[in-house]
């Protein structure tokens, strides 16, 4: 009887699964969506040539944001590039997913899953837009070396970082943002009222940490410098929500970090987070007469709306870089390399050759934009903040008297630096 | 003869009613798609389009339908433990913080584990066992907890969730985080030599699929063809009359916490395993939730369960493809949840309607 049972079960079991993937089976000869190329091009997975040799045919781009699309911060300056890429290199086809994140509710399967899944989808080039992935990007590309594979912000191909994994079909690319937070530091130190600059932070890894630092460096100089005060005076205060933007019940909730921060003296918040709730709370504060500012952070357009409140944003250009890269993966001249892609000192703004860029906010006073386009020119002409004396939070020395720091020690920087206050690690 | 003619009677309505729930049921999984449907049509989508994209997302590729069988595996585990407790009137909401302990201990084991030169093959089975044992301990507390201090087993697992769910976190960012990182990413990733393999361009580790296999002809087995499934019926259907006839229902409850916490351990040392390969604050995958919904949708029946299982894990894999519609793919979850409203709503309206004839 039970033994009837349990076939009983087996069989429908059987039955089920048969029936399900038979009526699935004529699928694939459909174009599924408007934007997935149909399934009659290439199987990439299986007729790619080697990452070294040209794919035969045009670009297909698959894309996996961490956030969506319209974040007006990370993920929508990816997004917003792939219609340069498009622009740049006619054909170019894009298959993107949203919100692709660690427990992400809107995906079950992992990014290195997706990503093989768009290959079957015919996508011949993947870009893993976020830090979240990067173990994800390493083992999607380990186990498809004929899949070119683009991971922003990793070193996994950077032969002198720390972290190197032979791979010849990866390829690091990252604007150098050190240079966009100080000009955002600077902005925010010449803005404050109170000498309170709040800085919203992501999660705490080597990136973030030189970012916070480096926004740290820029305050302090034009706080120093343009305004001849004593840095003593200026509170330099970072609070780590620890992810890149609110996961409710995991994260810290930005909202109230930056509610936080402006409650208690700090008039000036600096995002460094995917997304814009301290800019959203800038303004809400200031409809209800307080004097606060904010800075967001990675996307062109970011101030939109809040002009009023922001004095600015440091943003990544990230196009032109790609659109090099998936040349070069069509032409077959692809090499595994770790590019950061500096600012255009000509023009910080152009978006055909500056891979970092700052846009001014309307919150930012006359005679302040024209002390940060000072500031920016100083470093175009060469000015090094990541120059000793420089010591690390803990007191330690981090560079000596007129040590200039290498990359490797700006990429890497183990703490935070003296002066600023806040989790190091 | 006439006891047999009352007999035939009864079988007859019997059948007759079997037909009338699947109807019922029927009828609710119409209502359920036509409600997405009109859901769909307001946000400017094709229903159809969007039925046949998660189909195709579900089964168009073997990636895609060994993704659907890998997420198979893991809800139909938590429904089978969940089985049990149902079965014996409990409400085991603290499935999801069993799962996240699991996935606790199983990390913690390989931590433990990582430095010595036991073979790879014995540390994932240690690993199990640890996670196993997490699973257990998470879930004897509300067992324990209604035993002797009165709480009512859904409070003590809706805390205890939260309780599981912030113990991650706690490791994620304190002891268990990654030198000189504090994220949600979650902590380090277990070696290599400790992943289980997939099936050559698959999705899907072997191993996982023969346990969830065991896992639900141990239930099926267990709740439909021993004395002990029909004494924890027994408690289910009155405990105060089954503690009587002399069952020693306190006994019987922890037992079935305990296998259900035990299978809750097995799914969440599969996800460290097979899937996420690290502790993430979310390790739980939502699955010990989906379990009770997948239960309650098939009257916790096991062998409909294990079917039910596979519908909702193509649903969950299915739904990514709606967003290369442009559509969101929380839409998946809007269909889900109008399902379970309908079925508990039709169901509801058909014990009235028997109730009052």
């Amino acid at each position: 009887m039970f033994t009837k049972k349990l076939w009983l079960s087996l069989s429908v079991l059987l039955v089920a699964v048969l029936v399900l993937s038979a009526c699935a089976a004529p699928a694939p000869t459909e174009a599924p969506a408007p934007e997935v190329p149909a399934a009659t091009e290439a199987p990439a997975a299986t007729e790619a040539p080697a990452a070294t040799e040209a794919p035969a045919k045009a670009p297909v781009i698959g894309l996996l944001l961490i956030g969506p699309a319209n974040d007006a911060g990370w993920s929508q300056a990816h997004y917003e590039s792939m219609a340069y890429v498009k622009d740049k290199i006619p054909g170019t086809e894009l298959l993107y997913l949203e919100n692709v994140y660690t427990g992400s509710t809107s995906h079950t399967q992992t990014p290195a899953e997706l990503a093989a899944d768009m290959v079957t989808k015919g996508a011949n080039i993947i870009i893993f837009n976020s830090d979240d992935q990067k173990d994800n990007a390493i083992k999607f590309a380990q186990e498809h070396p004929d899949v070119f594979v683009i991971h922003p912000s990793g070193d996994a191909a950077w032969k002198e970082g720390k972290n190197y994994a032979n791979l010849p079909n990866m390829k690091n690319i990252m604007g150098e943002m050190e240079y966009g937070k100080m000009i955002a530091g600077c902005a925010a130190a010449l803005t404050t009222q109170t000498g309170k600059i709040g800085f919203l932070g992501p999660l705490i890894n080597e990136e973030t940490r030189r970012f916070a630092a480096s926004a740290y460096l820029g305050a302090k100089y034009c706080w120093e410098n343009y305004l001849q005060k004593d840095p003593a005076d200026l509170e330099f205060k970072v609070t780590w929500i620890g992810f890149w933007f609110n996961i409710p019940g995991v994260t810290l909730d930005p909202t109230q970090v930056s509610d936080d921060f402006y409650n208690t003296g700090y008039d000036v918040v600096i995002s460094s987070i995917d997304t814009t709730e301290a800019l959203v709370e800038a303004k809400r504060l200031a409809a209800d007469g307080k004097k606060v500012w904010a800075v967001p952070y990675d996307y062109y357009g970011a101030c939109e709306g809040a002009q009023e409140v922001c004095l600015g944003v440091e943003y990544f250009n990230w196009g032109f870089a790609y659109v090099d890269a998936i040349k070069s993966a069509m032409d077959g001249t692809w090499k595994s390399s770790f590019e950061l892609v500096p600012p255009d000192w000509k023009d910080i703004n152009n978006p055909d050759t500056s891979g970092v860029g700052f846009i001014k906010g309307g919150g930012l006073s006359a005679e302040n934009a024209a002390k940060v386009d000072q500031f920016i020119a100083e470093l175009g002409a060469g000015l090094n903040l990541w120059k000793g004396p420089l010591n690390l939070q803990d007191g330690t020395v981090y560079l000596a008297d007129g040590e200039v720091a290498t990359i490797q020690q700006i990429w890497y920087l183990p703490k935070l630096l003296e002066g600023m206050e806040g989790q190091s690690e | 003869m006439s006891v047999e003619l009352r007999y035939s009677r009864s079988a007859r309505s019997l059948k007759k009613s079997a037909w009338v729930n699947v109807g019922i049921r029927l009828s609710a999984i119409i209502m359920a798609l036509l409600f997405t449907s009109v859901i769909l049509l307001i946000a400017k989508a094709n229903p159809l389009q969007a039925y046949k994209s998660i189909l195709h997302g579900a089964f168009g590729s073997t990636i895609k339908l060994t993704s659907v069988i890998a997420s198979w595996v893991p809800l139909v585990i938590a429904t089978s433990g969940l089985l049990f407790t149902f079965t014996a009137g409990l409400w085991n909401i603290g499935m999801e913080g069993q799962i996240i302990m699991g996935s606790v201990f199983a990390v913690g084991a390989f931590r433990f584990l990582d430095d010595t030169s036991l073979a790879p093959a014995l540390v994932i089975t240690l690993a199990f066992v640890a996670g196993a044992v997490g699973g257990i301990l998470w879930a004897l507390l509300p067992g324990l907890m209604k035993i002797f201090g009165g709480v009512n087993e859904i409070f003590g697992g809706l805390g205890l969730n939260f309780v599981a769910k912030t113990v991650a976190i706690w490791l994620i960012f304190g002891p268990w985080k990654r030198p000189g990182v504090a994220s949600g990413s979650g902590t380090e990733w277990i070696d290599i030599q400790y992943r289980l393999p997939y099936l050559p361009g698959t999705n899907l580790s072997l191993t996982i699929l023969i346990i969830a296999v065991i896992i639900a002809i141990i239930t099926a087995v267990m709740l439909k063809g021993t004395h002990f499934g029909l004494r924890l019926k027994a408690i289910g259907k009155n405990d105060k009359a089954a503690y009587i006839l002399g069952v020693p229902t306190s006994r019987y409850f922890l037992l079935a916490f305990g296998i259900c916490g035990f299978f809750a351990g097995i799914a969440g040392s599969i996800l460290v395993t097979s899937k996420q390969y690290s502790l993430i604050p979310d390790a739980g995958f939502g699955y010990g939730f989906l379990g009770l919904l997948v239960a309650m949708l098939v009257n916790y029946h096991p062998i409909w369960s294990s079917v039910v299982a596979l519908f909702f894990a193509a649903l969950s894999i299915g739904n990514t493809e709606l967003q290369y519609m442009g559509l969101n793919s929380y839409f998946a979850g809007v269909l889900q949840g109008f399902l379970v409203l309908f079925v508990v709503l039709v169901d509801g309206v058909r014990k009235q309607l028997v109730k009052t004839r």
